[in-house]
């Protein structure tokens, strides 16, 4: 029998807010992060969710006296403090980074590799700063990094290697990757709409999110969800493009499920990727129906916060708990008219709901998939 | 019990059943020589290994020098068997940072501002991950990892927990650290 892993706390920081509170109060107005703005000099304006950098370094002078750390790890370091504060790190304690690209901004024309850069140099300075014995972990999995995290957190716990684990992600929006995404043609010329027939490709977003993960709860938390299944399935379809069978995503949520042992009708929410790229938004459409979960109530957190990359399966996942936690089902921002293949419950405005068992998704470059079932004890 | 020792015991009852390793214009499988060339660089010993092991798999071509590292060595133990139900556990140091490199110069100057969609979808460390599954046809579980050092224990854990779980039967495990001329793969096989 292997052991129970639970989460009992989170936090985030996003345009919408720099800790969970403020968010969730967002959401329920309708608010999104998204907004026009100018990233690279001599380049179009983009719609992207993007921080204030003035309120975070403000935020962040408040909360810290060192001042120097990158703008990514300010965002990083905000939101595991609390989390810190309310859970003692010990010796069998794991940090799990989640990024995509760390701070690839630091390669900005140089011609010797910055140390900065690094993903573990990032990683090791967090933990250094918060006292962590372990080394630290990065996961780095393209955009199903942050969903992933959570289920090697819960199997390395399971493998006894460590006895609780905060996992965080953070990416940013740089020239790099928006200039990247741009040459895709992947970028929306609006602010994003996913599953909708007008969808024209992502917007990206930025944000840092920290979870608590544990095996042995205390008495006093404020909640408790259990990790009842994980899967990471490869499509070995196409490095850029997402399969047309849906084949991997279908396979990670099969394999997931089965390990919670739950099947499609217990599924009460399904936090989707929804990237609204034509493509991806169609696949998954297709790996729902073939998994017959196209009945339960999905939303992607796309049009709230555009695409965080290695953050957003992390920042997703904890609005999905937060959903569970309120009894409360988002709208899929930006939904208007069906833009998919096959039918999909995409939820169109806030409504109450019992949400025991969620389902979190996420799929990305390199044919990567990944899936969890997070069940509310 | 200390928790060392559990940790020993646990990792001797999975089994290792061959090892490739690819440095210093050298490719060997469990200890014997495969192939050694006499290039100084790394894209010149990809390009006569893919030529002498007749690997004939046009698409090697467009990767970059992570995939390419990792694909050589992946295929020394994938050449054979079944491996529908083979996991790939890879990890490095460096990322993806030696192609985030030569994308950066790209897009560096507002006068030469070329950036390419073929070189910026490699500059994600795992589609090494999926530059194997798609040769091998394995739609099985994966995951990257970036550490500052090889950690065989935290991947053989990783691992041995995949097997436990029944979502692989076995796990081609290892370390494919590339940044410029510097290179290493140590990739293995990986059952109950």
């Amino acid at each position: 029998m292997m052991k129970e892993i639970f989460i009992t706390d989170y936090n985030c920081v996003t345009p919408l807010g720099f800790n969970v509170n403020s968010n969730w109060s967002s959401l329920l107005e309708g608010k999104s992060g998204v907004a026009l703005h100018k990233i690279t000099e001599n380049q179009e304006a983009v719609y992207a969710s993007m921080i204030d950098s003035e309120k975070l370094n403000e935020e962040f002078s408040k909360n810290f006296e060192n001042q120097s750390f990158t703008r990514l790890e300010k965002m990083i370091l905000l939101s595991l403090k609390p989390l810190i504060e309310s859970h003692p790190v010990t010796a069998d304690t794991a940090l799990i980074l989640s990024t995509t690209k760390g701070n690839v901004s630091l390669l900005k024309n140089q011609t010797v590799l910055p140390e900065g850069a690094y993903l573990a140099v990032l990683a090791q300075k967090i933990a250094d700063f918060f006292g962590f014995k372990a080394k630290p972990i990065v996961v780095s999995n393209a955009c199903v990094s942050g969903v992933m995290a959570i289920a090697v957190a819960k199997n390395m716990i399971q493998a006894g290697q460590y006895k609780d684990a905060f996992v965080i992600a953070g990416d940013e929006i740089t020239e790099f990757v928006i200039s990247g995404f741009n040459s895709f043609q992947a970028i929306g010329t609006e602010a994003c709409k996913p599953y909708d027939k007008n969808r024209n490709g992502i917007n990206i977003g930025e944000a840092g999110a920290a979870v608590y993960i544990t095996s042995s709860p205390s008495e006093t938390e404020k909640f408790r969800f259990k990790v009842s299944g994980d899967s990471a399935v490869n499509d070995a379809n196409h490095i850029s493009g997402p399969s047309r069978t849906g084949d991997g995503l279908y396979a990670s949520i099969r394999n997931a499920m089965a390990e919670a042992k739950v099947s499609s009708e217990h599924i009460d929410f399904i936090s989707a990727h929804g990237t609204a790229t034509l493509y991806n938004d169609e696949m998954e459409a297709i790996a729902f129906n073939r998994m017959e979960l196209q009945n339960a109530p999905l939303n992607s957190m796309k049009g709230y916060y555009g695409h965080c990359l290695g953050a957003s399966g992390l920042l997703e996942s904890i609005i999905s708990m937060e959903s569970a936690r309120h009894h409360t089902l988002l709208p899929s921002k930006n939904f208007e008219e069906m833009g998919i293949s096959q039918p999909l419950n995409i939820i169109k405005e806030n409504q109450t709901a019992t949400i025991q068992y969620i389902l979190k998704t996420a799929s990305g470059f390199g044919g990567c998939n990944a899936a969890v079932v997070l069940e509310k004890c | 019990m200390p928790q060392w020792y559990w940790k020993n015991v646990k990792m001797n009852m999975m089994k290792k059943i061959t090892a490739c390793t690819l440095e210093n214009s050298k490719i060997t499988v469990d200890g014997n020589l495969i192939f050694e060339s006499e290039s100084n660089t790394f894209p010149e010993f990809a390009k006569e290994a893919y030529k002498n092991l007749e690997l004939n798999y046009p698409k090697f071509h467009k990767m970059d020098s992570l995939s390419k590292l990792a694909f050589l060595a992946a295929e020394m133990i994938l050449k054979d068997g079944d491996h529908s139900r083979t996991a790939l556990v890879l990890a490095n140091k460096s990322s993806s940072l030696d192609t985030d490199f030569k994308y950066q110069e790209s897009i560096n100057s507002q006068e030469n501002y070329f950036p390419s969609p073929a070189v910026f979808v490699y500059t994600l460390p795992n589609i090494c991950v999926g530059e194997i599954s798609i040769k091998h046809k394995m739609q099985t579980e994966n995951a990257f990892f970036v550490l500052d050092e090889f950690d065989e224990n935290f991947l053989n854990n990783y691992s041995e927990q995949l097997l436990r779980s029944g979502k692989a039967d076995k796990v081609l495990c290892g370390w494919v650290e590339l940044f410029q001329e510097n290179y290493k793969a140590f990739v293995y096989l990986l059952t109950l």
